[in-house]
């Protein structure tokens, strides 16, 4: 039965399933380097839904590719770091063991569900390949396979459905087959899902979320989400990192982190949902001043600094360190916004 | 004879009005790409020698030394040979190389004129002029283009310059494509709209301000003409239809030779590398032209 | 999608009937006197009044183009002057040895192209990229017959492994079957055990594909790097990879797929042009195929020969172009299925 809870603690396992130490991903362009992860420190315990969040460019999606390997390695560089999978560090793992943690333990979900498909291939045959290159299963087992995935998205008529080709099939349920495509396996540890709504109506958006969820407390498994929109954080995430430039500002349990946002740009964040308290009845939404550095010209300190309200001598010289105010909350300012700031 | 014409119908591109700077940033690209900056000195090697070829040829391209001929190169002083008219062969290598460029700015030339022309009046004015001009253009792409060229020539007579005007009448539809789709696509800018309410007349519009913003992929197309107008004049040369001995057109030159192959390879292979080079040269450029207007949209 | 193919073909008659027009004004604009040029200065009065009235160069123009196009239709395309065979029989009798060559050439450039593109785009940069693509811009600046004289001069002359000419050694006399030497080699192979036929055959064969080919190998294989360097920048490539598919996979079997629909295209194209192309490579290689026959026409002057044959191969151009048009909506499901 289709039910309405969108938290799910009981399904919060305490075991680390990935671990992220000192993740710095570079890309190396013809116009200079571009540091487009510094320093990350992240985990997420199994069956737990870490929300990442950030505007474009903080290196959110970076993340992402990192974990999966999908990083173009002709610019981009994984100049240091550590990926913790389940203990195994995946940085290190030769190819083809990676090949077989992707779309099998790992799997990853896109934004855009029209270009992420393979356009000349039926839906249903790029469902079966997964089975094919994972569990070697014979071409109509797996199709079979496909179809029965195809159900469990909540795709009607699955079985003719599955013969359609991507064109044929809607922005959202053209999604569907690709949450489809990331569950073929029999025990998924960690589903990366990458903006996995942002390119869909806000209708079709509630239903994916809903969708994700359910089958994520299913099958048991973790959810990484990646996303810039806080509103979708508050409907599924247990735990929130906030990203801004490549670094990570603050990491929170979800409900703490929207009473008491400690970095400015988290603040910052929450304020400018359409929802927050401060914006009822405004004529207009408040935002941040200014926008994201230019990631080539980024000096020290913290990239932050230029729109901040609350800017300190030492925020333009040095990253400020991790202050810890309880198990649950970390962030990294020199001039934190005090407890009081509760924008809800 | 056609190389380009696949690529061509396949890659048609269009280009965002000139800012100040294109053209600077433009030729500054250029000179990074090595292999257009190769293509462009073989050209002005070639322009060069074609322009003061009396200069450059050590001899009369049309004097025939009969005592002399057949001589292999760098035999009795002539460092290309001759061929079995005791004629120079470097001096008739030169001189084709005028009549090449002459080949290439004419041939272009046409097309480039009338081309635009059609592409502009189809663009600009759409409906049925549209209509009716894109009409022929496809029925003469119907046509394979070496057959257009050579029932043009059988229509006005077998000479280098009817060869010319039929090359250029061949490869007038690409340019009107290009123009066609460039102007489509520019008509509606705010620039173009300004200058219409400020009252400029149809033709000032087309020509003094919508024209200029064709130009880059009109140029790609230009460069790439002149060496395909190279190869089809050697090729209509070799049929009888086009240059006539004893002009020392190259492809004419192979032709008139093929006969000497077993005896003196050297008047088959030579002209026949000049051709290579000198088209290979515009090619380079050409393309290396083309990837610093497309791609400059992506990254 | 029936619609859609109806559509084109109704859409071919215009065509056609502009080609038509236009070869026709090929001789009827000609300038001096067919009937002079086609007879030589020794014709007297009669002999050319004669002539003119046959070619019905004494009606006015509309009216010979009336004629002209009915001809068409009931696949009369005239005599030739020299033989004074029906050219419509010559041309037929030529068609084979001319298709022939360009299904082979086509062939060549197509298998090697796809496979020197595929090459070059997956190590792109590498030594395999850069050779395949100065290779390319090096075959579409040669001139093909003289190409074909070089490849004369080195393989027949030079180092004597391939004749320098012809269909078949001339002293192996048979029947044609096909017509289709290879293919009659093949029969003669496994009929009488006799391998000559088609060793022969083969050999005449190679240095005109090599020669003819070449161009269509350098585009196609420029085309395939380039369609294949965009379809891995596809997001649909990472979700392959996302998934665990094995690169060799990912490439092959996902990638090329979307990568070869332009090429396809481009491999169709490139056999109308070699259809219509050929006449110098035959001519120097002694091919009795259509091009030959043109080549040759044109010298002796020949003119309804000459407008015959580029009608018929006309033809043949615009209906491939067009099949070429409807295979590509066939092959791309998004255009087969809208």
């Amino acid at each position: 039965m289709i039910e309405t809870t969108t938290k799910n603690e009981a399904a919060v396992r305490q075991e680390e399933l990935l671990g992220i130490d000192n993740l710095n991903v570079s890309f190396h362009t013809r116009r200079g380097v571009v540091k487009a992860v510094r320093n990350l420190r992240l985990n997420i315990k199994e069956g737990e839904t870490l929300a990442l969040v950030g505007e474009s460019g903080c290196g959110k999606s970076v993340t992402a590719h990192a974990i999966t390997r999908l990083v173009p390695m002709p610019p981009g560089v994984i100049e240091s770091g550590i990926i913790r999978f389940r203990g195994t560090d995946l940085l290190k793992l030769p190819d083809k063991e990676m090949r077989a943690l992707r779309g099998s333990k790992i799997s990853m979900i896109f934004q855009e569900p029209m270009t992420s498909l393979n356009p000349v291939f039926t839906v249903g045959s790029q469902i079966a390949e997964v089975f094919i290159t994972h569990e070697k299963l014979g071409k109509k087992e797996a199709f079979a396979k496909a179809v029965e995935l195809l159900d469990l998205v909540k795709i009607p008529d699955p079985g003719k459905r599955a013969l359609s080709y991507p064109h044929q099939l809607s922005g959202g349920m053209r999604q569907r087959v690709m949450i489809a495509m990331s569950l073929a396996s029999p025990e998924p540890g960690l589903m990366i899902a990458d903006e996995p709504t942002t390119a869909l109506d806000v209708t079709i958006q509630a239903q994916i979320l809903q969708l994700l969820t359910e089958l994520k407390a299913r099958v048991g498994m973790a959810l990484l989400l990646i996303t810039h929109d806080m509103g979708v954080v508050a409907e599924t995430a247990d735990r929130v990192a906030v990203m801004y430039a490549g670094h990570k500002v603050e990491e929170a349990a979800v409900e703490e982190l929207f009473a008491n946002p400690r970095h400015p740009y988290t603040l910052g964040l929450l304020k400018c949902q359409p929802s927050a308290p401060s914006n009822r009845g405004a004529n207009r939404l408040s935002s941040i001043e200014g926008s994201v550095p230019d990631l080539l010209t980024l000096k020290e300190g913290c990239p932050f600094a230029n729109r901040c309200e609350n800017v300190k001598k030492e925020c333009l010289s040095s990253f400020p360190e991790i202050t810890r105010i309880s198990e649950n909350h970390e962030f990294s300012c020199h001039n934190p916004v005090t407890g009081s700031g509760d924008p809800r | 004879m056609s190389n380009n014409q696949t690529n061509n119908i396949i890659e048609e591109e269009l280009i965002p009005p000139a800012e100040p700077g294109f053209w600077k940033e433009s030729w500054y690209q250029l000179t990074r790409n090595r292999a257009a900056m190769a293509g462009l000195i073989v050209i002005a090697i070639f322009a060069l020698l074609a322009v003061f070829a009396p200069l450059a040829a050590p001899k009369d391209p049309l004097e025939q030394t009969i005592s002399a001929r057949m001589t292999a190169p760098f035999t009795d002083g002539y460092i290309l040979g001759t061929d079995d008219l005791g004629r120079d062969l470097l001096s008739r290598i030169i001189y084709g190389g005028r009549i090449s460029l002459i080949i290439g700015i004419v041939s272009v030339g046409i097309s480039l004129v009338t081309g635009t022309i059609l592409g502009m009046a189809a663009g600009y004015f759409g409906g049925w002029v549209d209509r009716i001009i894109m009409r022929i253009i496809d029925i003469m792409l119907a046509f394979p283009y070496i057959l257009l060229t050579i029932v043009i020539v059988a229509i006005l007579g077998p000479s280098l310059m009817n060869a010319m005007i039929a090359i250029g009448i061949s490869q007038m539809p690409r340019y009107a494509r290009v123009i066609r789709a460039s102007v489509i696509a520019e008509r509606e800018q705010d620039y173009v709209l300004a200058e219409r309410s400020l009252g400029t007349n149809n033709v000032e519009l087309m020509f003094r301000t919508i024209l200029p913003n064709t130009l880059a992929p009109t140029m790609v197309q230009a460069t790439l003409g002149v060496g395909e107008a190279i190869l089809s004049s050697a090729g209509l040369s070799f049929l009888g239809l086009g240059a006539q001995p004893p002009t020392p057109e190259w492809g004419l030159m192979i032709a008139s030779s093929k006969q000497f192959i077993t005896s003196a390879w050297w008047i088959v292979t030579l002209p026949g590398l000049a051709i290579l080079v000198t088209v290979l040269g515009f090619n380079l450029l050409g393309d290396g032209l083309r990837d610093i207007l497309d791609p400059r949209l992506r990254d | 999608m029936l619609k859609f193919i109806l559509k084109r073909l109704v859409l071919l008659i215009p065509t056609l009937l502009g080609v038509v027009t236009l070869v026709f004004f090929m001789i009827a604009l000609a300038p001096g006197d067919p009937a002079r040029v086609m007879l030589g200065e020794r014709a007297n009065a009669e002999q050319l009044a004669q002539l003119r009235s046959e070619l019905g160069l004494d009606q006015p123009l509309s009216k010979q183009y009336l004629l002209y196009i009915s001809r068409i239709i009931r696949g009369d395309l005239g005599k030739s002057i020299v033989t004074q065979q029906k050219i419509i029989d010559e041309l037929s009798d030529r068609l084979p040895a001319t298709i022939e060559l360009a299904i082979t050439a086509t062939i060549f450039a197509s298998i090697l192209g796809i496979v020197l593109g595929v090459t070059a785009a997956r190590r792109r940069n590498s030594w395999v990229d850069y050779s395949t693509m100065t290779g390319s811009l090096v075959g579409v600046s040669m001139p093909v017959f003289w190409l074909a004289l070089v490849l004369i001069m080195i393989f027949s002359i030079g180092f004597d492994l391939l004749p320098t000419g012809g269909r078949m050694d001339v002293r192996l006399y048979f029947k044609p079957i096909t017509n289709y030497y290879l293919i009659d080699g093949i029969i003669m192979w496994f009929r009488e055990g006799n391998s000559d036929y088609f060793i022969s055959a083969l050999k005449h064969i190679i240095l005109p594909t090599v020669a003819l080919g070449t161009i269509p190998l350098a585009i196609i294989a420029r085309t395939t790097r380039s369609s294949m360097l965009e379809v891995l920048k596809q997001d649909y490539v990472k979700t392959a990879r996302a998934a665990g598919v094995p690169e060799g996979k990912v490439v092959f079997r996902y990638a090329l797929r979307n990568a070869l629909l332009p090429v396809v295209t481009v491999i169709g194209i490139q056999f109308g042009m070699l259809l219509s192309g050929a006449i110098l490579t035959e001519t120097i290689f002694a091919w009795p195929g259509i091009g030959k026959w043109i080549y040759h026409s044109i010298g002796a002057r020949d003119f309804p020969a000459v407008q015959g044959g580029i009608l018929f191969i006309s033809f043949f151009f615009v209906i491939i172009n067009l099949v070429v048009d409807l295979l590509y909506s066939v092959i791309n499901p998004r255009i087969r299925l809208k």
